[in-house]
């Protein structure tokens, strides 16, 4: 199949997220500004104003809002976007666990930000690995390219039957957020094509018939011309609600097949393929870097670098964090012999950080298996370089040759 | 605003929408009240609840009490998850999916009004959703155990302002929740009393014609955390309209400018004042202020009640241009 041609348009990575979400168009989009994912929101409202878009813009007082509007709305069967960073993140904590048990296909763009305190306007993942556990399917993204072809493929994911849970984009505050990338962009009608209507989702409820009662099938959504109204969002004690969490993990073991279908299938329409892991220069590596984000695009520079140098080193960029990829990981990595593991985020007081403990618990039931070193970088936005990931890896041949890793977690770019 | 006044057999022969068995405690004010509201909806309705005692007794997994659909999102954004639904309907009916927007009610107790869901309630307010806010008033948080919250009133005794040996319960007054609504200059705002069905029902309805937000303020004594028997519940929240504790009354606004007019029995008191009832006959029914009577009476503090009672009573005349 042919790639369709694209206009390029140079675009900060939050440009390139509001226009995706323009040619995608939502029914709602609910969102309060927050550096910086502030330009998502301003220029989504450029659309709404100039009357680019039918959607239903809600200038929410808070982010909690936002996401508590978007829960509303998506329960209706609407589509619903936000987009946040840090402290707004952390202030939806609450309502993530809700709109992911309440299987709503809500897609929202993180601008990842370190949270406070301090303050700090720039990139970290810190509040994205708060949100780990909340039961969102989380793509971090490398470039702005990427960000505005997920912002695409999300709703596909989110809303596919298997699936049914939310999304979040994520994408480094600054250095992808207000970077300007040429991004070759879809027309509109062929996002329209691809996002499509969103599949209607059908759940069993008893209701009183006769003397009795009877099955019947139901719309999932608040619908109040259905025959049967559903009641959303109830109490569940100890008889039903453990079964609600099992499903959502049936749900995310399901996304990483659904990921990298949609993955091929965009791929097919715009020539750019994402699956769930990217790999680059591993087959006979030794060392791999293993990290998510836009730092991974330095990491591929220090790549080529030390292979110059004559060093077997490769790059296993994460994408998909949440389903995390076990069984990806490991056979990628089942050869190289030692992994620095990137943290751009840190679980104080943890045997590492976020990603490194998943990298382990991936490798334990291994016979052979890589030493793994963590590395944590860039918090707060502190530049990490290629000359920082080249001494990264040259610590782990330091490793390999003392046959241990000798300092369980390093500290890149850290005064004093 | 010109829609006929629903009448007793009207609401006769409407269906209930809640159905019977649901948990809520014996003598519960609120489901009387919720059966009561639901009685005045038009078509198509959806409803939003708070967290608290009617979400919870109406939505026990696996049976529900709601015969319209309904969702429970969190304790503090009912107000913004009744904006989303709002906001999809307007959405679908400028794709052309539906032809018109179903009513959208929220149903939110005290704790999740005055405290938790201040800002949510304040911030749809401003944006202008087009929804009816029914606030369920128990004045406090009986759904936990009977602790205080903003809309508890002074010297109430609650699990969190107990009635000490220094202390007389809370010390603070009950915010003014339903006048600084209305001070959001939208379209509609009233107070209401189960002890006055007919009188809520039509507000219910005016509400629910209203374009815009619009906010219905519930008295709903409990039995459980007022301290009084089940069948008192009615009468315990006629004589707070009675004693002008709780007067009822309904703003609209116009131009920028916020008009109140009395209703039901406060009209009456308003035009006859001999028939407003001391404060301490509706005191006296209630467990939670028997530290005002026994062992001594406290004379001085229910005086102190009387006369904030009194104020805002000759505030809300004011306000309705009878003072």
């Amino acid at each position: 199949m042919a790639v369709l041609e694209q206009k390029v348009i140079g675009m900060t990575g939050d440009e390139a997220v509001a226009y995706a979400i323009k040619q995608v168009e939502p029914d709602i989009v609910a969102a309060y500004p927050i550096t910086p994912q502030t330009i998502i929101v301003e220029r989504f409202s450029e659309y709404v104003a100039d009357g680019l878009v039918r959607t239903e813009f809600v200038a929410v007082e808070s982010e909690h809002s936002a996401l508590s509007a978007c829960v509303g709305a998506a329960a209706t069967g609407a589509r619903a976007f936000t987009a946040t960073a840090a402290q707004g993140l952390a202030l939806m904590w609450e309502i993530l666990y809700i709109a992911s048990s309440l299987r709503l296909p809500i897609v929202m763009a993180i601008v990842n930000r370190a949270l406070s305190a301090p303050i700090n306007i720039h990139a970290d993942h810190s509040d994205t690995m708060g949100a780990r556990d909340s039961g969102w399917i989380q793509l971090y993204c490398e470039n702005s390219q990427e960000a505005y072809d997920t912002c695409i493929q999300a709703w596909r994911i989110a809303e596919h039957p298997d699936v049914r849970l939310p999304v979040m984009i994520c994408l480094d505050g600054f250095v992808l957020s207000h970077t300007l990338e040429d991004i070759r962009a879809l027309p509109d009608e062929t996002v329209k094509r691809f996002v499509g209507t969103p599949p209607e989702i059908r759940v069993k409820v008893e209701v009183p018939a006769g003397g009795g009662t009877e099955i019947v099938e139901v719309p999932y959504k608040l619908d109040p011309w259905a025959p049967v109204p559903l009641t959303m969002g109830t109490f569940a004690m100890y008889d039903c609600y453990f079964e609600y969490k099992r499903q959502q993990e049936e749900g995310m073991k399901a996304a990483l097949k659904v990921i990298e279908e949609i993955g091929r299938e965009y791929g097919q329409l715009s020539g750019r393929y994402y699956g769930l892991i990217h790999p680059y220069r591993l087959e006979d590596a030794d060392v791999a870097i293993v990290g998510l984000g836009s730092a991974m695009g330095t990491a591929s520079v220090a790549v080529d670098e030390l292979r110059e140098g004559g060093y077997r080193v490769g790059l296993l960029r994460i994408r998909c964090f949440r389903p995390f990829p076990v069984e990806q990981v490991k056979e990628t990595l089942k050869n190289v012999r030692a992994v620095a593991i990137m943290d751009r985020a840190m679980s104080f007081g943890g045997p590492g950080g976020p990603l490194f403990m998943d990298m382990a618990a991936v490798f334990y039931g291994e016979a052979r298996r890589p030493l793994l070193a963590n590395f944590i970088y860039g918090l707060g936005g502190r530049d990490i370089s290629v000359v920082d990931f080249k001494e990264a890896v040259k610590a782990i041949y330091g490793d390999l040759e003392a046959g241990a890793v000798r300092e369980p977690m390093r500290y890149v770019g850290l005064r004093g | 605003m010109s829609s006929a006044r629903l009448k007793l057999k009207d609401v006769l022969a409407k269906e209930d929408l809640l159905y019977p068995g649901h948990r809520a405690c014996a003598g519960c004010v609120a489901a009387s009240v919720f059966r009561m509201v639901l009685k005045a909806t038009r078509g198509p309705a959806v409803a939003i609840s708070a967290t608290g005692c009617l979400e919870v007794a109406t939505s026990i997994l696996p049976y529900t009490s709601w015969k319209i659909p309904w969702i429970h999102n969190a304790f503090e954004n009912a107000a913004a998850t009744a904006a989303g639904i709002e906001a999809a309907f307007k959405a679908m009916k400028k794709r052309g999916l539906i032809d018109e927007i179903p009513d959208v009610i929220v149903f939110a107790g005290d704790g999740g009004t005055y405290d938790i869901g201040f800002q949510a309630l304040s911030g749809a307010l401003e944006r202008g959703h087009d929804f009816l806010y029914v606030l369920y008033d128990n004045e406090a948080y009986m759904n936990t155990g009977i602790q205080r919250s903003g809309g508890t009133p002074r010297f109430a005794w609650t699990t969190t302002s107990p009635a000490g040996e220094e202390i007389p319960g809370k010390l603070e007054w009950k915010k003014p929740i339903a006048h600084i609504v209305a001070e959001h200059k939208i379209p509609y705002t009233a107070t209401a009393s189960p002890s006055e069905p007919m009188d809520l029902i039509n507000k219910v309805r005016r509400g629910l014609e209203t374009e815009g937000p619009a906010f219905i303020h519930v008295i709903c004594p409990c039995p459980r955390g007022w301290r009084f028997p089940t069948n008192l519940g009615i009468r315990v929240a006629e004589l707070a309209v009675k004693t002008c504790f709780f007067p009822l009354w309904e703003a609209t606004c116009e131009d920028g400018d916020v008009k109140y007019r009395l209703t039901g029995t406060s009209l009456a008191i308003a035009k006859k004042p001999e028939l407003k009832l001391p404060v301490e006959e509706y005191l006296k029914l209630q467990g939670r202020f028997s530290h005002l009577f026994r062992p001594e009476k406290r004379a001085d503090l229910i005086q102190e009640i009387q006369a904030a009672v009194d104020a805002n009573w000759g505030y809300v005349l004011k306000r309705a241009g009878l003072a």
